[in-house]
């Protein structure tokens, strides 16, 4: 299954101009406010009508069919469940005009509403609403999901409630999901592509982990939230809180990890979380001492620079100032060692059940 | 409170056109109060004025102008004779399109209040569920409105069982065709010793319609209920 889309919509002074593909699993549509991502979703899902589209699903001709045939499984950032009516029939609407979920009883159980079903949406709490809205839109039977922003209107606690339904959904639709976000955490945890948005135009897109490892993305991600998403193994929870995880480039000691033994997760580390060395460091405080490869340097707009890295085959990203790199005189091809902390690795950056 | 026979006449006169009014001018009003909701198009702003004319218009002159049009000499009027053999003219089928049009544009007024207060993202969301903009306006918008819709039915019956002079000027005031209350009322006025009939009519008039106001004040705080969900 794969969504390719084409756009071409002028509102105002905004003029917006993306191409991209999405295949199977999440592709993620980041980009600030104002970037385009939810005109994207409006017009793959026909609420808006572009003044040019091509939006084909696996060859399907999509952008010329109304609304209500295009099947797509829209989850809105305000969860708009129809007020008057129980849960249950916001879950059964879509059956009305035709569409057969044959996995109602799976998908009530897999998004935890079963208790709720007699209820009306004005009695549910925020992350509620969003996971009935999220099984009404798996239960119209979608062939593509679009989710805009789906957390944004939840605090902590709701958002952490929904994240892993989210998870097990992107393990067990089987459909490609559109996944618009502007937190780096969200996309980093979930999505296996990555369509980074700026002004209106597709800046950068590829699978997750070559688009946070890029370089080039530090300035659109921001330079706190820029870093690379790392594939790895637990391999053992220590009992002074510590967990090892093995990495391709080798072990890793983290703190707060809550994946079981065995499980894949995946690590945001962030690009100033990581330090450069020349050589092997001894006597530091941080355990983690990776070698890596510089594959590219660049240069920011300020004093820092972005160094990507190539840790036996996983991309990782540092963020150093540009003084130090000339000090150190690293250049690419060079070998050094990367530093990170233990600690700096947050909880909230680590993902079960990741491929 | 016991009314002779020529009152009991002009009430049920008087309920047979308020009902026949309302059931047949609300279809009309819910689609009207939809466009102007809803829908933006060329000439909005002039249907809008044509709806609140009756309002703003002296109700004899729309009498005169309902008789130069749906009377039997009249273009419509003679059109619905040929074709339908319905006349409207001094019948009480021309009292009822007369309250039809004086009570429509409150009507309009509460169903497009509530129309409005529908978030169009719900509908927007029913509509990706596979529902055809003619079902999303029935299991979505219509339900949601069903309370306003109900207060604005109200509102236009009280309107037409009290509709007065664009009556009398386009039917006439024929006991037991076209007398209303409102018109029986009026009639009993104008001869001697008729004090007595009238104010038993004056009292029926007065029940009927704070029994309107207070039902549709009641069906209008549903609303609010309705659309919170609670």
């Amino acid at each position: 299954m794969t969504l390719s889309v084409a756009l071409r919509h002028r509102l105002g002074d905004f003029a917006l101009d993306v191409a991209f593909e999405a295949g199977p699993g999440v592709t993620a549509l980041f980009g600030r406010s104002g970037a385009g991502k939810t005109t994207i979703v409006n017009a793959v899902a026909g609420l808006l009508r572009p003044d040019h589209a091509q939006i084909t699903l696996d060859g399907l001709r999509f952008d010329t069919l109304p609304v209500h045939k295009r099947r797509v499984g829209y989850v809105f950032q305000d969860a708009r469940l129809f007020p008057h009516m129980t849960v249950a029939d916001n879950l059964d609407y879509a059956g009305r005009y035709g569409a057969r979920a044959s996995d109602r009883p799976r998908i009530i159980e897999m998004l935890g509403i079963g208790a709720l079903l007699d209820r009306r949406p004005a009695t549910l709490s925020g992350g509620e609403k969003q996971r009935v809205a999220l099984g009404r839109a798996l239960l119209s039977n979608p062939r593509l999901l679009l989710m805009d922003e789906p957390l944004a209107a939840l605090d902590g606690p709701r958002k952490a409630e929904i994240l892993p339904y989210l998870d097990r959904l992107k393990r067990e639709a089987g459909v490609p999901i559109l996944y618009v976000s502007h937190a780096v955490d969200e996309v980093a945890r979930l999505a296996d592509h990555m369509v980074l948005l700026a002004g209106g135009r597709v800046a950068r897109q590829g699978p997750i982990f070559d688009v946070m490892a890029d370089p080039a993305a530090v300035p659109l991600l921001g330079v706190r939230e820029a870093g690379a998403v790392l594939r790895a193994r637990v391999e053992a929870h220590g009992e002074d809180g510590l967990s090892t995880l093995q990495l391709a480039a080798g072990r890793v000691q983290l703190m707060g990890v809550q994946a079981p033994v065995g499980a894949a997760v995946r690590l945001r580390v962030l690009a100033q979380d990581v330090l450069l060395s020349l050589s092997r460091p001894e006597g530091l405080s941080a355990q983690n001492i990776l070698p890596v490869t510089i594959t590219a340097i660049r240069a920011g707009d300020g004093p820092g620079a972005a160094i990507a890295l190539d840790a036996g085959g996983d991309a990782l990203l540092a963020r150093i100032t540009a003084r130090a790199v000339q000090t150190m005189s690293l250049r690419e091809g060079q070998s050094v060692f990367a530093v990170i902390k233990a600690t700096s690795v947050a909880q909230s950056a680590i993902s079960g059940g990741a491929t | 409170m016991m009314l002779d026979e020529a009152g009991w006449t002009a009430l049920r006169l008087s309920l047979l056109v308020g009902v026949t009014a309302t059931l047949l001018a609300l279809p009309i009003a819910i689609w009207i109060a939809w466009l102007l909701a809803r829908r933006d198009f060329w000439g909005k702003s002039v249907l809008n004025a044509l709806v609140h004319l009756p309002l703003v218009l002296p109700p004899v002159v729309t009498g005169y102008l309902l008789l130069l049009s749906f009377g039997r000499n009249g273009p419509a009027g003679r059109f619905l004779e040929e074709t339908f053999g319905l006349v409207l003219a001094f019948r009480w089928t021309g009292a009822a399109l007369a309250a039809m049009v004086m009570g429509f544009p409150l009507m309009v007024r509460a169903i497009r209040l509530a129309i409005e207060a529908v978030d169009p993202k719900i509908e927007d969301a029913a509509l990706t569920l596979g529902a055809p903009g003619w079902a999303v306006f029935g299991s979505i918008t219509l339900p949601l409105i069903l309370p306003g819709v109900l207060a604005g039915a109200v509102m236009g019956f009280a309107k037409a069982m009290g509709e007065f002079g664009a009556t009398i000027t386009f039917v006439a005031n024929i006991p037991g065709e076209t007398q209303t209350l409102p018109s029986a009322i009026y009639a009993l006025l104008q001869v001697p010793g008729g004090e007595d009939a009238a104010i038993r009519l004056v009292l029926w008039a007065c029940i009927i319609a704070l029994g309107a106001v207070a039902l549709s004040e009641w069906l209008a705080r549903r609303v609010a209920r309705r659309i919170a969900g609670k």
